[in-house]
Parts: C-alpha cells; sequence; structure tokens
C-alpha cells in the first residue's frame, strides 16, 4: 500500500506523456484525461478512508536512506487535499471537455502534468522536493496560462511566470539557507528546529515568505488579480482550486512542522491575514466584470483559511482545514457558473449580460447556491465554516479578527448580490430598446455568439451548467451534513497539534 | 570569501535588472539571480570538504556534501527551461514593450 503512494504522481505523468506523443481520436483522449482525474478521485477517497483514524503512511521512493530519498507522506490532512483537488481537477476538466477546450492538441498534456504536481506537492516531506514538485505543477500553468495565444494571455501570461519564477527563486534560496544552517530539509528531521534555533527560523521565514506570495496574501497579491482575469474561464477555475491552495496547504504544514506552531509569531499572521480579508473584499467593489470580482473575493478568501493557522489552536485549526476544503468547491463552482455564462454569451462584463434567471434557470441556482455559501449563508458549507472559524477566534481573544471576518462576509454578499443583479436578474441590455453599439460588440470569436436582433439565442448547453451545479451541491452537502467533514478535519488539526506520528512516519525508515 | 562577494555582486545586478522595464533585460535579471541561489545552494553545502564524494577515493571528512549539488543541478534544468519559456513570452509580445516605454 505504501508502495502505491507515488502512483498518484506516475500515472498522471504517464498519460500526460502518451497524449503529447499520440494522435488518439478525439474520444479517446478525452476519456483518457477523465478516467485518470476519476482515478485519482477514487484513490484520494481510499487515502482518505486509510487515514481518518489518524494513521499515517509513508514510502521512501527508490529506498534511499537517510533523508536523500524522494519521501511521500499521507495524513489526515494531505488525504483530503488530494481528494477535493482530484475532484476539481475532475470537474474542471469535465467543463473542459464540454465547452471544447480540451480539445486543444496539448491542453490535455498540461492538466495532466499539473495534476501529477499537485498530488506531488501535496504528499512530500521535504522542502526541497516540494520546491520541485510547485515547479512541476507551475510549468504547465504557463503553457495553460497562454494556450489560447491571445495576446490578453500573453500579458498575463508574463507577470504570472515572473512573479513565479521570483517566488521560486526566493524559496529556493530559503531552502538552502535552512540546509546550510540545518544540515537537511526533510521535514521529519527539521520537526521544531525553527523553534530552537533562530537561525532555521530566519530561513524557514524566507521559505514561508515565498509561499505567501504564492498564495497572494496582501501585500503581495497583485499578480493574482492582474494574471488570472486573463486565460479561459475553465483554466482560471482549476487554478483558482490548486495553486493558491496548494501554498496555502505548505503554510499550515511548514509552519505546524517546523515552527511547531509558535505562538510568539503568531500575532503576525492574525494582523496580516486580517487586512488580506479586508483588501480582498473592498478590491472587488470597484470591479465590473464578473471574473474580476471573483478573483479579489479569492483573495479575500484566502485571509479567511489563513487565519485557522494564525490562530494555532485546535479548533482554529480545524476551521481552517474546513473552510479550505469548502473554499475550493465553492470558489470552482462560481468561476465555473460564471464561466459558462462567459463561455457562451461571449462576455463577463457585468452591464453586458442579464436576464440570465428566466433563461438559464440552472445556472442561475448553481451561481445563487455557491454565491451565498461564499457569502457564509445557511444551509450552505461556507456557514458551518465562517461559524466554526469566527468561534475559534472569539475563543482565542483574537476580537478583532473576528470582527473583520463578520464585516467582510456582509461585504461579499453585496459583492455576490451584484454579479446576481448584473448576470442574473436585471433585464437582457439586448431586449427591449436598441442599445445600438453595445449590441453589436460581442466578444469576438467566442462560440455561441449571435448578432444583435437574432430572435433565438442558443442557450447554455447542460454539458457545461453541470460542473457546477456538481460543486454547488458538494457545497450543501457539506452545510447539510458538515460533521463528517468537521470530523476529518478535526483529525488533520490533530495531526498538525501534535505532530509526533507524522514526525515518526517521515523519519522512520 | 569569495563565494558570498560573488553572490552579492550577482544579487546586485539580478535587482538592477529585473527592475528595468525591458522583458529581456528582467529575463538576464533573473538569469543572474538563479546563478545566485545557485551559489548559495552550494555554500550551503560547506566548501571546505572538496574531495570526491565517493566511498572509497576519499575519507568522509574530507568529501563534499553531494546533496547541495544536486539540488543545484534540478534547480539549473528549471531555471534554465523557464528562461528559454520567458524569452518566447517577450517575443510574442515586443510590441507591448515598445509601445509603453516611448
Amino acid at each position: 500500500m505504501n508502495a502505491a503512494l507515488p502512483l498518484l504522481v506516475a500515472v498522471p505523468i504517464l498519460g500526460a506523456a502518451l497524449l503529447t506523443v499520440l494522435e488518439g481520436p478525439r474520444w479517446l483522449r478525452r476519456a483518457l484525461l477523465l478516467t485518470i482525474g476519476a482515478g485519482a478521485l477514487a484513490a484520494g477517497t481510499c487515502l482518505v478512508q486509510l487515514t481518518r483514524n489518524g494513521q499515517v503512511y509513508a514510502h521512501d521512493l527508490g529506498l534511499w536512506r537517510d533523508g536523500v530519498a524522494i519521501p511521500f507522506v499521507v495524513d489526515a490532512f494531505s488525504a483530503l487535499m488530494v481528494t477535493t483537488t482530484a475532484l476539481l481537477i475532475l470537474v474542471c476538466s469535465v467543463f473542459a471537455v464540454a465547452t471544447g477546450e480540451a480539445d486543444r492538441r496539448l491542453f490535455s498534456p498540461l492538466v495532466l502534468v499539473l495534476s501529477a504536481g499537485v498530488y506531488g506537492a501535496l504528499l512530500t516531506g521535504d522542502l526541497f522536493n516540494l520546491f520541485v514538485f510547485v515547479e512541476v505543477l507551475l510549468v504547465p500553468s504557463y503553457g495553460l496560462l497562454t494556450i489560447a495565444g491571445t495576446l490578453r494571455g500573453v500579458r498575463g501570461g508574463r507577470t504570472y511566470v515572473t512573479v513565479s519564477l521570483l517566488t521560486s527563486t526566493t524559496f529556493l534560496a530559503g531552502v538552502a539557507l535552512v540546509y546550510g544552517v540545518a544540515g537537511t530539509v526533510q521535514l521529519g528531521e527539521l520537526a521544531g528546529a525553527a523553534q530552537e534555533s533562530p537561525l532555521v527560523a530566519s530561513g524557514m521565514g524566507v521559505v514561508l515568505l515565498a509561499l505567501c506570495v504564492k498564495a497572494a496574501v496582501v501585500p503581495v497579491h497583485g499578480w493574482l488579480t492582474r494574471s488570472y482575469t486573463a486565460p479561459s474561464p475553465a483554466v482560471t477555475a482549476l487554478f483558482s482550486g490548486l495553486h493558491t491552495k496548494v501554498a496555502i496547504y505548505a503554510v499550515y504544514r511548514l509552519y505546524a512542522v517546523v515552527f511547531d506552531g509558535d505562538s510568539s509569531l503568531l500575532w503576525v499572521g492574525v494582523l496580516v491575514f486580517s487586512v488580506t480579508m479586508l483588501v480582498g473584499v473592498l478590491g472587488a467593489v470597484g470591479e465590473k466584470s464578473t471574473r474580476s470580482i471573483l478573483v479579489f473575493h479569492m483573495i479575500s478568501q484566502i485571509g479567511y483559511i489563513l487565519l485557522g493557522v494564525a490562530l494555532f489552536t485546535e479548533l482554529g485549526l480545524m476551521a481552517g482545514i474546513f473552510y479550505l476544503v469548502h473554499n475550493m468547491v465553492v470558489k470552482a463552482s462560481l468561476f465555473l457558473s460564471t464561466g459558462a455564462a462567459e463561455h457562451t454569451y461571449g462576455t463577463g462584463e457585468l452591464d453586458r449580460l442579464g436576464g440570465l434567471a428566466r433563461r438559464e434557470p440552472l445556472l442561475a441556482l448553481a451561481f445563487l447556491g455557491a454565491a451565498l455559501s461564499l457569502a457564509g449563508l445557511p444551509p450552505f458549507s461556507g456557514f458551518v465554516a465562517k461559524l466554526v472559524l469566527i468561534t475559534a477566534a472569539f475563543e482565542d481573544g483574537r476580537w478583532m479578527a473576528a470582527a473583520v471576518a463578520v464585516v467582510v462576509s456582509l461585504i461579499t454578499l453585496m459583492s455576490m448580490l451584484k454579479i446576481w443583479d448584473g448576470v442574473f436578474w436585471s433585464k437582457d441590455p439586448e431586449d427591449g430598446e436598441d442599445h445600438g453599439p453595445a449590441s453589436g460588440s460581442e466578444g469576438a470569436g467566442a462560440p455561441g455568439t449571435v448578432t444583435a436582433g437574432a430572435p433565438a439565442k442558443p442557450g447554455v448547453r447542460p454539458a457545461v451548467v453541470l460542473p457546477a451545479l456538481v460543486l454547488t451541491a458538494v457545497s450543501l452537502g457539506f452545510g447539510l451534513g458538515s460533521q463528517v467533514l468537521l470530523d476529518l478535519s478535526a483529525q488533520a488539526a490533530a495531526h498538525l497539534v501534535d505532530t509526533s506520528t507524522y514526525v515518526e512516519a517521515v523519519t522512520s525508515r | 570569501m569569495t563565494l558570498p562577494i560573488a553572490i552579492g555582486v550577482l544579487v546586485t545586478g539580478a535587482v538592477y535588472l529585473i527592475l528595468q522595464r525591458d522583458m529581456v533585460r528582467i529575463i538576464l535579471g533573473f538569469v543572474l539571480l538563479g546563478h545566485s541561489v545557485n551559489l548559495l545552494l552550494l555554500s550551503a553545502g560547506g566548501t571546505f570538504r572538496r574531495g570526491r564524494p565517493l566511498l572509497e577515493t576519499a575519507p568522509a571528512e574530507e568529501a563534499a556534501d553531494p546533496l547541495p549539488q544536486a539540488f543545484v543541478l534540478t534547480a539549473i534544468v528549471i531555471t534554465f527551461s523557464i528562461t528559454i519559456y520567458m524569452f518566447t513570452l517577450a517575443a510574442a509580445s515586443e510590441d507591448d514593450d515598445t509601445e509603453e516605454a516611448s
């Protein structure tokens, strides 16, 4: 069983190689992409089952000894993350297949390598391998950003590549400093090292800073809003669920293991992450298209998720992990439902869309559910997530952070209502009186676009709505049956508070 | 002392170049930054041990630490590939630079 762990990384890469070399029929390429995605989801679910009672499994790839091998470790936290990311990759692949995006020549291989990098980064127990897997995750992302070949994509891609390379280099410098001081980069041997030695703590500080840039924490968040609005909706949805969230996972893991949850530094986190919540949500106020609003909300939500690690109580960590899983699902659902509208009607601008609630009831349902969940209304998962997080903040005496969280929720709701009003509820600007230039200049080249005045418009196809609907249903499920996910998060949090089982599993061989 | 000075000079050059407007200069800046971090990784292994890191050829206290060298090798490959990709991006959006710089 342990030796099968690296397969999660190996199988997608093999699939990607196959898809790059072989020129199969279209259905076969699609089937391969979706089968590997479903396989990873099944594997993730098995891992959650295996680790739910606190077991930790580890395997050293290549069987080298003494911290030289590539260690793969899975505990409740990483199993939960693997399952959630696998679900998102599968659902986004279905969306890409439905919109025809997946038929671009290199799309499927790039997504598969991306998923391999994500699973690797989640499962590795070594700082340098974390760097390598993050690169494995980033390099196909550069391709996905510019795959459409538009100038907007290239501009967004340029920002993204330069920022990513700068952060990766910073990360590597941090790894070098840690190795120079501690003589190892294996997480098991580094356990608690940062609390004992200020030098290791400084090195790890560089690593954490790089991870915070990757997670888009304010004030180093500017790249996210510039680059995530550039690619196609399917790619944005995929990125929103994976890239920043892997960085967040790494922050949780590293702070718990290497810093041993050092409480003297937590106030910095509480301050920075509260500011992140606030700045993100305020940034969304002035935006005028669905995607740029959602991207700013992503930043705000990242503040919420990381608040969990800044509290570093068992309840706080549990809340943070619950919030992380909830947010990955809901955010992808929002990007997919607005992306479906953008794909079909050729624009994401609020004042050029309208009246979709009547025309696309299923799409409206998917969006409304996810939007209410994001704002934190019952019965969706967002309510439970925010309730637990704010309770944890109060119990820890972080009154200001809790207050910020509540206020930001209200502004989030307003922002979601703005999209709801602009895209779904208001009258279609092309109905009624003729707007002249506005109706004639729809997004060029978008499939499904019709010229103004045509009597019947093609609606959103069911296959394009389905992915968003499934994710909204998952969020509803997490809300109604929250105890299951809360138990899993509690188990994951327990391993972060008491890292001994994890450390023992990594170092024992 | 050569190693810290070299790292410092490289980082200085890198920061200067990355802050320029032209994409090609930014990329060259990243090349320098990559080199400086590679040297940092090498220095993390300690430069006082110079022996070959093979069990029979040198006593353990003289053998160099092979792990940072393996790190550097991996990092070089990654930085190199991304540099090439950035050059293609620079070529793909050349107009964008000249337009804004004027």
